[in-house]
């Protein structure tokens, strides 16, 4: 009796049905698919050496021999742009991905456990949140001297407090919904009712924000290297190049407008992703 | 007194919280939220609570399973102290009490389907093989009324009353022995509220439970309760059967609580004269008798003295100095 | 009874519908009720009776999207409110016709005081000066009997309790003197003992101010105490209307009667509940005939085949929607 079970199955296999469903996820998949085949495949796809100078070709606009013409250098911008792929994801990636589940795990953790042990996290975090990100990634760098990994490990800690932020919020109202205490009541220890209550319920939200911190992240990195703080040159980043770029941005507007717009296309690829995700994730969505 | 016998005994069972304090803060104050309160629940007997909102019934329920930690009192359960069990020993007990809370929107996790909700506690206690878990999980979820189908779907697709068939499945799953209900119809529809009290019915019946019952709610109470605490401020005002405190109340309160439920029966009209105020603040409650200055009766003792809640008739307790008095029941003068 | 009273409120075939799936659905159908002048007229149902929506019609305060009147009329001192202006009917909206909402947190500005936002809407409505306006703010909190009413008016919404913030909605209401208040389950959120409190006091009030009030509300209780007459609404229609005392005396719809045995009572023992076995049809799944025929003990095969009209039932005013009871009391 009573018993009317509405029609819409939605097994717990349906994540990736969901998510194939939603066509804008395709347009995100198909151009962060791009760009990672790209970044992989970069010495078949670009036409020159990135690092080949050319005293002859300085500044060429962009045309059939260079297809995004040349830089101050010589150099041709293309195969630099191909060939900076692999760097600006590299860092952007991990540093995101270490961040989050570092940050994640602070968070959900202040959250739930709260009082005292919270206020005093909070305040740590607060207070590296009021560096500006480029300073503190900096002032790590600097510490740790430059190469690639220590560029991911610098940006990845400033990284942090802003994750841990977006995942106390919500970790703090998921502690009072009744089926957290159910967890407690039903004799279920602390981490697993952090790890299968409380994150999938708030993960969402932190996929959604790594995609946008990861834009951030790209824009560290850029302005890093450029100091010399991150990855010595001439090795080609989006970011180096940009700054390069914008000392020529009157004569010569190929050279910053391409990896800008290479960056904003990463970034909508992420952001795209990041939405079609939520949406898979949350059943109640899903079913729709 | 305290043999394994299966009955839940609760001993001056206190709760304070703090409000306010921090730097810039209000003036730090202490909130006694529940205050001295003893009753008992025989095994497989009903115990209602009911009192109106702030009166400190759901944290006397939330404190009997230690999902809030009371300050003071004893809560002994078929012989184990409760507040003593630590580990091992807690858990076991949390296996044998386990809670149905009111809100069926915010009691069941939305990211599980009904089956992982209702496997989880028994995968957590290591109860059987999976062939036994998944005979437990059909027994639970047809037991409530529910086909087996329900059990790949995800809470989003179920209405309300629905849900709190699931919340009642996922407290059955561990074979408790006793459930503390916290407001479990209050949610629901009459006629849906009628269908999930019958579930409850049906469980205390065949499995032989315990509940302790919390409700704003006489008649639901009245219904299914065969003793009642009716709770003030904090603290128990009076008890004893549901249908006697409810025909005859002795507490003034109790009195005023029955006589605003509204009964379907437009010949049987609110004659009150005049309800006084409203209840005070837990964090300022007056002195003596927290209910004296809503109270017609209020006099002499009542304004600086806490009254004990004291036996007034056989099995009749009341916590009040001059009680209402009905033919047939002994009047008590006021017991010090 | 009503007769010989004005009708102040005419409801005539009004029909809500809202969009599901890029189809309209009627959430409410045909409704026609009316109410007279200085009379409680209860709507009682359960969630998705469609009886919020109703109020809600009344006053077209429907969601904008996705929600729509299909059909009718709510006749209201000689003018259709369906055809008004959107200026029009905020002219009648809080003046003519106030409404009062179950939770009043959610109604109450929590940046201004309540004797400000008493006093806005008598400046707004009737042009009254500041002044004026704060005095009779202060009037109104003392006619809802919130102590100590003079300082109480310069205290914000979150510093009352929710019996108290209730009453600051009511004094709201009355600020314009209306002819109809829309009470919308406004004791659901309360203790029952400010329960019984407010609704004595909407009985005060509404001989005091000669308002007609429609009073919507689940608790078959509540109706007992303060209605003159009740419809009881079931998926988007009037399924009985009665007086109050032959409503609870001679239940004719199987749906009431079988309402009434589901409520458990504090004054006298319950042997059995008899819950109400099934569900509410959705309403993108409305059957052709008679909506409750799938949980009625009384159903017959030609339920399923026609829509029921609501029929006279015997005594005044007494109507149902049951081709099977009605032909019971004839036989």
């Amino acid at each position: 009796m009573g018993a009317a079970v509405s029609s819409s199955p939605a097994r717990p296999g349906g994540l990736w049905l969901a998510f194939s469903k939603n066509r804008l996820s395709w347009v995100g998949l198909a151009l962060l698919a791009i760009i990672i085949i790209v970044a992989i495949f970069a010495p078949l796809i670009a036409p020159y050496d990135p690092l080949e100078q050319n005293i002859v070709a300085r500044l060429e606009p962009p045309s059939a021999e260079f297809l995004l013409g040349t830089d101050s250098y010589g150099r041709d911008v293309l195969s630099r742009l191909i060939y900076g792929t692999r760097i600006s994801l590299t860092v952007g990636f991990i540093a995101i991905l270490i961040a989050m589940t570092i940050g994640s795990m602070i968070g959900i953790l202040a959250g739930y456990v709260g009082g005292v042990f919270d206020q005093i996290v909070m305040g740590l975090l607060d207070v590296m949140l009021s560096f500006p990100t480029l300073l503190l990634g900096l002032m790590i760098a600097a510490m740790l001297g430059a190469s690639l990994e220590n560029l991911i490990i610098a940006i990845a800690i400033t990284e942090i407090a802003p994750f841990a932020r977006i995942a106390r919020a919500p970790t703090i109202s998921l502690k009072q919904r009744d089926f957290v205490e159910a967890g407690r009541a039903l004799g279920f220890g602390p981490v697993r009712i952090m790890g299968v209550h409380i994150l999938p319920n708030m993960i969402s939200d932190v996929v959604v924000m790594s995609s946008l911190w990861m834009a951030s992240a790209i824009r560290t990195e850029a302005s890093l290297s450029f100091i010399g703080l991150g990855v010595p040159p001439p090795t080609p980043t989006w970011g180096s190049m940009i700054r390069e770029g914008f000392e020529n941005i009157l004569d010569a507007w190929w050279l910053a407008v391409f990896p800008s717009l290479a960056i904003l296309l990463t970034v909508l690829a992420l952001n795209l992703l990041g939405d079609a995700l939520r949406d898979a994730i949350d059943p109640k969505l899903r079913a729709e | 007194m305290t043999a394994g016998n299966g009955a839940l005994e609760v001993r001056n069972l206190a709760k304070h919280f703090t409000i306010g304090g921090g730097l810039f803060g209000p003036e730090k104050k202490l909130v006694r939220a529940v205050n001295d309160v003893s009753f008992t629940v025989p095994k497989g007997t009903s115990l209602g609570l009911v009192g109106e909102s702030g009166c400190g019934k759901s944290t006397v329920a939330r404190s009997l399973l230690r999902l809030i930690e009371p300050d003071a009192g004893s809560v002994v359960f078929d012989g184990i102290d409760v507040r003593a069990a630590k580990g091992a020993a807690l858990r076991q007990l949390r296996r044998r009490m386990q809670i149905v809370f009111q809100d069926p929107y915010s009691s069941l996790n939305p990211r599980r389907t009904i089956q992982q909700a209702l496997e989880e506690p028994l995968r957590v206690h290591r109860l059987g093989t999976a062939r036994e878990i998944a005979e437990k999980i059909e027994t639970a979820i047809t037991e409530v009324g529910l086909p087996k189908q329900a059990l790949d779907r995800y809470p989003h697709e179920f209405s309300g009353g629905q849900r709190q068939r699931i919340g009642i499945a996922r407290a059955l799953v561990l074979d408790p022995e006793l459930i503390v209900a916290d407001e479990p119809v209050s949610a629901l529809d009459v006629s849906v509220q009628a269908q999930i009290l019958r579930v409850l019915e049906r469980l205390r019946d065949k499995r032989g439970l315990s509940f302790l019952f919390v409700s704003h709610d006489l008649g639901v109470v009245r219904h299914f309760c065969e003793r009642v605490c009716v709770m003030y401020l904090g603290r128990i005002v009076e008890q004893g059967v549901t249908a006697e405190v409810f025909d005859r109340p002795l507490h003034p309160y109790t009195k005023l609580l029955r006589d605003s439920s509204p009964v379907p029966d437009p010949t049987a009209r609110l004659t009150l004269t005049k309800i006084m105020g409203e209840v005070p603040s837990a964090a300022n409650p007056p002195p003596g008798c927290t209910f004296h200055p809503r109270c017609v009766r209020a006099a002499g003792p009542c304004m600086t003295d806490i009254p004990a809640l004291n036996e007034h008739d056989r099995g009749r307790q009341a916590a009040c100095y001059h009680p209402e008095t009905w033919p047939g029941l002994q009047a008590v003068a006021a017991a010090g | 009874m009503q007769q010989n009273q004005e009708t102040a409120l005419d409801i005539r075939g009004l029909r809500t519908e809202f969009k599901v799936g890029g189809r309209w659905y009627p959430a409410v159908r045909d409704l026609s009720l009316d109410v007279a002048e200085n009379e409680t007229l209860a709507i009682v149902g359960e969630s998705g009776s469609g009886k919020s929506v109703t109020a809600l019609s009344i006053l077209r305060l429907l969601p904008q999207a996705g929600a729509r009147i299909g059909a009718g009329e709510v006749l209201f001192e000689g003018r259709d409110l369906t055809k008004l202006s959107e200026r029009e009917m905020s002219s009648v909206r809080g003046n003519s016709i106030a409404m009062i909402f179950q939770e009043p947190m959610t109604s109450l500005n929590p940046t201004m005081t309540v004797g400000e936002q008493i006093a806005e809407a008598i400046t707004i409505h009737r042009g009254a000066s500041q002044a004026d306006a704060m005095a009779e703010a202060l009037r109104l909190l003392k006619e809802v009997k919130i102590p100590s009413a003079d300082s109480r008016l310069h205290d914000y919404p979150h510093q009352f309790s929710g019996g108290m913030r209730q009453r600051v909605m009511i004094a709201m209401a009355l600020a314009c003197r209306p002819k109809v208040l829309l009470a919308d389950e406004p004791t659901t959120a309360l203790d029952v003992t400010i329960q019984a409190q407010v609704l004595m006091q909407l009985d005060e009030l509404k001989e005091a101010y000669g308002m007609s009030v429609v009073f919507i509300t689940h608790n078959l209780g509540v109706v007992a105490q303060i209605a003159d007459r009740v419809a009881v609404m079931y998926a988007g229609e009037v399924v009985e209307l009665a007086t109050v005392d032959a409503l609870f005396a001679n239940p004719a719809h199987p749906y009431t009667v079988a309402l009434l045995r589901t409520m458990p009572r504090a004054d006298r023992a319950t042997e059995s509940l008899e819950p109400i076995p099934g569900s509410v049809p959705p309403v993108t799944a409305m059957p052709e005939g008679c909506a409750y025929a799938s949980r009625c003990p009384l159903k017959q095969p030609s339920c399923e085949d026609k829509r029921p009209e609501l029929l006279p039932f015997d005594g005044p005013g007494h109507q149902v929607r049951c081709p099977v009871r009605l032909e019971q009391t004839r036989g």
